[in-house]
């Protein structure tokens, strides 16, 4: 009854599951919604980039935007920015964590070649890329990849651009050749100083901020811990700082108002409001608070789920599929 | 045939079976049973066929529905579907979630002396026999060039959907959730309307030769101007619904265990978040759950909390039980089935447990004042009257505002509440593009946004400079020499010309 479920069980059945798509689709590669995964790539033991195929959403992405996920169909609705999308070639990129179940199949399932069960996006109003002539982009964790897009857009208008990054230490860092591409100025930041400037993300802003007192606009992505201490050291200085807000979504068309976020006192639902606000209006602690909604359940799915991984890991050993 | 009149036709309305309240609590399976043969027939014999119909002009998508009783009685089943899925294509969806008492069944001259004649019942039992049978509308068709889009698989697109590929239109539904439905697929629980009805009656729509593309957000993907300029629309229905859960602003909304109706009625009905962990949806539902508001959509929320297990389940309503707005029948049910009505109460304050969850409500009582512009008596509150209670979840079902998406993506006009501005006709201020539904209206019902649907496909064909096969009936004063019994020889494209 389980089983239903749990497409990816394990690596054998992955492969089986690959072999079955792939005759599924050949032949029949549509141009819009099949949702066929291109490229992946392993930044770390849970960090991983997905690149699928969606020529028209590709060719609507903005920087600042998200789309939600199913990898199956009995999955959840996955919320992620989208950290990159390339017209020329009609693919979008995510960079996830597997750090929850269905982020964690995601990371056993999606291969190249696999499709999606579906994805639905851009969502969310796009970055305000104005006329600020310099700007700090900053990344923390997850949020390295969606700021990306923004750096280069600020690029592509003419400002002088610092990329701040932050990662626990330098063999997690990604996309270094990328944002020194679009960066003026390029600050990595790591927690035991193996590359870059040992410390936070709000170090090197603050750092930046030293260096330059002519600086427009922070635009800050990560966790929310993150993001609110990067305000915070903003607000002393009075420079605008935008962050994108991550609360949990069901649909993601402000149908069910389960991103509800404080800001500047109202309520604003992120998917449709934002997902950028204004960082010192928002109450970062009501956020911290709605995330953890879901915690024991979480714990329990990817508990059951690593259970079930094994006993089904067990089984093909047994039934000899190694 | 002696004639039928209120003494020769059965006294009794047919009662319709349904689960027992305390078994039906416990599962998720349809509450009433429906009809069987014999008591269709028996109901239709209570029908005195009027020459001139009251219930046909209180239908909004104007179903002919002494017709379709008639033909019933006459044992042409086939044909009564014929001349029922001509005016609606989804009869077994409206035939349980109709608020037939307001409509058809509310002006029927049987009602006056006796209970009315259950048209919504024999709409239903029709509807499930032609799903049963595999019967489709298919009437001939016309192929013309035009091609036409839809925003929204709702009931205002797939009516209107219905209409346009029937006149020979290429038609494509663009939804943005990943199942098609709209408000029938997220919003109503499987026990008032099952999937396997919704998915059957949409199939009918793509046997018309209607394509419905899931997982695409118009406004954001692509835009209703692209839609015109570049994808080669000739006309574009916006029937996005109004979506938008209304919170009150009172303390304590963001705790967690705060949420809309809409979220847990998604979380349920489309993630399957009651089967957690089998499913990855999460619920989180608590052992107490107060509902605010009591339309349809409180009483969707209140039973589906009760099914799931919520211990106590209140309804907390500012008015009294004689203004509540829900369907009859469902206030009913829920109320056989152990809700518990907090009537004249308002929801002041939602107190947090100190570590971000709910904990309890406090609530103010109300009693009636003067009657407000909407003629019915404004609730007031009682100075002093506070009261707390325990519970651990809060749901709103006060509403909805217009989603926002299509006014932040286009340049359609919008009225000052945020509803897109349309005239009678439903045209929006953009040529080609019509609107109807809750996203003109406001939370409406299912069969009113249907007949805005028809209403929009009747003037995009005026507009298209398409015949409207309804006009057929109408009188022909100019006494045209190619037509038959006043039916026009070229408007094949008429069901009720076609044989049963």
């Amino acid at each position: 009854m389980l089983a239903s479920g749990f497409n990816f069980l394990g690596p054998w059945l992955v492969v089986l599951d690959m072999s079955r798509t792939t005759t599924d689709a050949s032949g029949s590669l549509d141009d819009v919604s099949t949702f066929e995964i291109v490229n992946r790539e392993d930044f770390s033991d849970v960090t991983f980039l997905i690149e699928f195929r969606h020529p028209q959403m590709a060719r609507a992405a903005k920087p600042g935007q998200f789309v939600i996920v199913l990898l199956d169909e009995h999955s959840e609705r996955i919320p992620l920015t989208i950290a990159d999308f390339d017209r020329d070639r009609g693919t979008v990129t995510l960079v996830i964590q597997a750090v929850g179940k269905t982020t964690k199949e995601m990371q056993i399932a999606c291969c190249v070649g696999k499709t999606l069960f579906g994805v639905v996006g851009p969502m969310g109003v796009p970055s305000h890329i104005g006329d600020a002539r310099k700007v700090i982009c900053v990344g923390g964790g997850l949020g390295v990849a969606p700021v990306y897009p923004q750096a280069r857009a600020f690029k592509e208008k003419g400002a002088y651009v610092i990329g701040v990054v932050g990662f626990r230490s330098e063999d997690l860092v990604f996309w270094r050749d990328k944002f020194e591409s679009v960066c003026d100025e390029f600050i990595i930041c790591t927690n035991d100083g193996s590359v870059g400037l040992k410390g936070m993300v709000t170090d090197g802003i603050n750092l930046a901020i030293e260096n330059h007192d002519d600086i427009d606009e922070v635009v800050a992505i990560g966790p929310p811990i993150m993001m609110k201490f990067s305000a915070e050291v903003t607000r002393p200085h009075n420079i605008k700082t935008m962050v994108s807000l991550n609360p949990i979504m069901v649909d993601g068309t402000g149908m069910c108002g389960g991103c509800r976020v404080t800001v500047d006192g109202k309520q604003q639902f992120a998917c449709v409001d934002g997902p950028d606000f204004d960082g010192h209006k928002v109450d970062f602690d009501d956020l911290m608070n709605r995330l953890d909604r879901y915690v024991e359940e979480e714990k329990l799915a990817v508990k059951k789920w690593s259970k079930h991984c094994h006993q089904t890991y067990l089984q093909s050993q047994s039934l000899g599929f190694h | 045939m002696a004639k039928k009149t209120i003494r020769t036709i059965p006294q009794e309305r047919t009662p319709i079976p349904v689960q027992d309240a305390a078994a039906r609590v416990e599962n998720f399976d349809e509450v009433a049973l429906g009809y069987s043969l014999e008591d269709a027939l028996n109901e239709c014999k209570r029908c005195l066929l009027c020459p001139e119909p009251a219930c046909v002009k209180a239908c909004p998508v104007a179903i002919q529905i002494p017709d379709f009783i008639d033909a019933i009685a006459k044992g042409n089943y086939r044909a009564a579907y014929d001349q029922l899925s001509d005016a609606n294509l989804m009869p077994a969806v409206c035939g349980r979630v109709c608020p037939q008492e307001d409509q058809c069944e509310g002006v029927c001259p049987v009602g006056e002396t006796l209970e009315p004649v259950a048209i919504g019942r024999l709409e239903r039992w029709l509807g499930d026999l032609a799903i049963e049978e595999g019967w489709a509308a298919n009437p001939y068709r016309k192929p013309s060039d035009f091609k036409i889009g839809i925003i929204g698989s709702g009931p205002a697109g797939m009516a209107c959907a219905a209409d346009m590929a029937k006149a020979g239109c290429e038609v494509v539904v663009y939804e943005a959730l990943h199942a098609p439905g709209g408000v029938l697929r997220y919003g109503i629980p499987e026990f008032r309307l099952p999937n396997h009805v919704i998915d059957a009656e949409l199939s009918n729509l793509t046997k018309l030769g209607v394509q419905i593309e899931c997982n695409t957000l118009v406004g954001r993907l692509f835009t209703i101007e692209q839609m015109r300029d570049e994808m080669g629309f000739d006309a574009v229905f916006v029937g996005t619904g109004a979506g938008s859960p209304k919170f009150m602003g009172i303390p304590g909304e963001s705790l967690n265990g705060v949420l809309s109706a809409n979220e847990l009625l998604t979380r349920c009905n489309l993630m399957g978040a009651g089967n957690f962990p089998a499913t990855d949806t999460p619920l989180g539902l608590g052992r107490s759950v107060a509902v605010i508001g009591s339309g349809n959509t409180a009483m969707d929320a209140l039973r589906v909390s009760k099914r799931l297990g919520a211990e106590k389940v209140y309804c907390v309503y500012r008015r009294t039980e004689a203004e509540c707005p829900a369907r009859l029948e469902e206030l009913e049910h829920a109320q056989e089935e152990g809700i518990e009505f907090h009537w004249l109460t308002a929801p002041v304050e939602i107190i947090d447990d100190g570590q971000g969850n709910v904990s309890a409500m406090r609530c103010i009582r109300m009693e009636l004042g003067e009657p407000d512009e909407s003629g019915r008596r404004r609730p007031v509150p009682i100075a002093g009257s506070e009261y707390e209670f325990e519970t651990d979840m809060v749901i709103y079902a006060i509403g909805t505002n217009p989603n926002p998406i299509i006014g932040q993506t286009s340049k359609l006009k919008l009225n000052k509440w945020n509803y897109i501005e349309t005239d009678e006709t439903l045209a929006t201020s953009m040529a080609g593009v019509y609107a109807g539904g809750d996203i003109v209206t406001g939370a409406a019902t299912v069969i009113l946004a249907m007949g805005a649907g028809r209403k929009a496909a009747r003037s995009m064909k005026t507009y298209l400079g398409l015949r409207d096969s309804n006009a057929v009936y109408d009188a022909e004063p100019d006494g045209r020499i190619d037509s038959l019994f006043g039916i026009d020889a070229e408007e094949k494209n008429f069901v009720r010309v076609r044989l049963a």
